[in-house]
């Protein structure tokens, strides 16, 4: 037995087993990174020729006039992410907190995580008009208040299951050492089991806001979009992708050119936003810190 | 100063499993006590029963009563209260990761409120250099974590992390059972030192430690306390069977 073992035919298939496996790896990478560069791309090229100094300091100009921009959109975008982070951020993670340190195997927990994964696969679509009629219809209006709601409510179940799990990965050693010092239940697990958790926490709310940056569907009925300069939560205001969704819908090759262009913007202010989110809260973490 | 600790018909439970039975002693101030005993014998249950740890497991249960000094602990007092003057160093090394050593050390006054930078500053070092840590690190107190230091270091760490709260008593769960030699005997340096200002509880697996160490040792065999009598009576003429059974390597 041990002869063939270690025989020359052997080495050999190990050696082919080896390469092949790797050799999956890196095309499975390479499946999954083209289709984002192969998009990036042709939204260079589609995109990049439109914009100019006005894209991003005017608002729309009117059918027929030539010229105007996004700026609008690009604020409402902003607005609409501010109140959807300021919802979302915390509700996911104090529900993930529960779930991981409170509410573990009861059956509360077991509601809520259910709830939470249903939540996560309901269509977008449906979260708008579940909003519209929540919100908008008895508001008799459309609002940006309305349109960040529904986009912070979209975060909530991505940020609280991923805070489960990165809370649950956290050594039991860690937890035992905070209470072991008389340090109380609730400050154990936000100054020492959040915290060591907090690279993959923060991950998971990046991922929930980088989804949300782009959807369109849960605004068509409660930001409805605007043509115009608006900061107010309770009027309808412009949004990247719903400006986007308009143009692209239109029939003028100038409307065209600027949804290209938008596409690129929105594109770009969401890898910006993750990566200077990333580069903040990675700059304090010290030498061998795991 | 250390205080001494009374054990009263102290029984535990995990679920149904019963894992402490009536045990009975009389723990003394400034000493160290070791516990000695196979693997599942209930050493480590009784540890945390001195500092209401046990019952941080929700199927966990406790009856008896454990007096530190004047204070009944499961009557008188929080186990928050209880475990800020009763410190505990685990079995393997766990400081926080994402700690500086500094923030580490600081951490237990820090986490209470504390916010005195200067008495931090002071509180720190002694600390370290209580636990014998302070030539080693005092260079990169706040650039590098917790986590890059050597086994030895982290437990060692810990301790000073215990020690920082200014603890009566301190419990030691097989603090050396995860170390090289080298470290294990920093750690029993460590633990001589320490009794004149501490009441040290450990428990260990290896018996030769708990000769070197301790003053008293208790020997516990399935969830009693067999023979509890100074070291020296315990290792050289036992009076329980079983206890002579054991130090003699017949089973265990």
């Amino acid at each position: 037995m041990t002869q063939t073992k270690f025989s020359a035919a052997n080495r050999f298939r190990r050696t082919v087993v080896n390469h092949l496996a790797s050799g999956l790896a890196v095309l499975s990478t390479i499946l999954v990174v083209a289709p984002l560069i192969a998009i990036f791309i042709y939204l260079l090229y589609k995109g990049a020729s439109s914009l100019n100094l006005a894209f991003f300091t005017q608002a729309p100009k009117p059918v027929g006039e030539s010229g105007g921009g996004m700026a609008n959109a690009i604020l409402g975008s902003g607005i609409l992410l501010i109140i959807g982070s300021l919802l979302g951020v915390p509700i996911g993670i104090a529900a993930g907190i529960f779930l991981a340190e409170y509410g573990r195997g009861s059956k509360l927990a077991n509601i809520v995580r259910f709830t939470a994964d249903v939540l996560n696969g309901v269509p977008s679509i449906v979260m708008g008009i579940a909003i519209y009629s929540l919100i908008v219809l008895p508001q008799k209006h459309f609002s940006a208040l309305s349109g960040g709601i529904a986009l912070g409510i979209m975060m909530i179940p991505t940020i609280t299951r991923t805070t489960e799990e990165m809370l649950l990965m956290v050594p039991h050693a860690v937890r035992e050492a905070a209470l072991g010092l008389g340090v109380p239940t609730w400050r154990a697990v936000l100054s020492i089991t959040l915290r060591t958790a907090s690279p993959g926490v923060i991950t998971g709310c990046m991922l929930a806001f980088a989804r949300v940056a782009g959807e369109t569907a849960p605004l068509l009925f409660t930001a409805f979009g605007n043509n115009f300069w608006s900061a107010n939560l309770n009027e309808p205001i412009a949004a990247l992708p719903l400006q986007i969704y308009v143009y692209a819908l239109s029939p003028y090759d100038e409307w065209h050119r600027l949804a290209w262009a938008g596409s690129l913007v929105l594109i770009v202010l969401i890898v910006v936003s993750v990566s200077l989110v990333r580069y903040v809260t990675t700059r304090g973490v010290l030498k061998g810190a795991s | 100063m250390g205080v001494g600790i009374q054990v009263t018909n102290l029984n535990a439970w995990y679920g149904t499993n019963h894992t402490l039975l009536d045990i009975n002693l009389h723990i003394p101030a400034n000493q160290a006590t070791a516990l000695i005993g196979p693997s599942g014998c209930g050493k480590s249950t009784f540890v945390r029963c001195l500092n209401r740890m046990h019952e941080t497991n929700p199927i966990a249960k406790v009856s008896g009563s454990v007096q530190i000094g004047e204070v009944d602990i499961y009557a008188d007092a929080s186990p928050v209260e209880i475990r800020r003057r009763i410190g505990m160093v685990f079995q393997r090394p766990n400081p926080f990761p994402t700690m500086s050593i500094y923030d580490n050390v600081a951490s237990g006054l820090r986490l209470n409120g504390f916010r005195n930078r200067r008495v931090l500053d002071e509180t720190v070092e002694r600390s370290l250099k209580h636990a014998a840590l302070w030539d080693e690190v005092k260079n990169d107190l706040k650039k590098k974590s917790g986590a890059s230091l050597s086994g030895g270091q982290q437990q060692r760490l810990c301790i000073a992390r215990a020690l920082a709260v200014d603890p009566e008593v301190l419990l030691m769960d097989e603090p050396a059972s995860a170390l090289d030699p080298v470290s294990t005997a920093k750690i029993e340096d460590l633990i001589f030192q320490l009794k004149s200002q501490y009441t040290i509880v450990i428990v260990t697996h290896n018996m030769q430690q708990a000769a070197r160490v301790a003053e008293r040792t208790g020997f516990f065999l399935n969830g009693k306390l067999v023979e509890f009598d100074s070291t020296h009576k315990i290792f050289t003429n036992p009076g329980d069977k079983r206890t002579e059974d054991y130090i003699t390597g017949r089973f265990g």
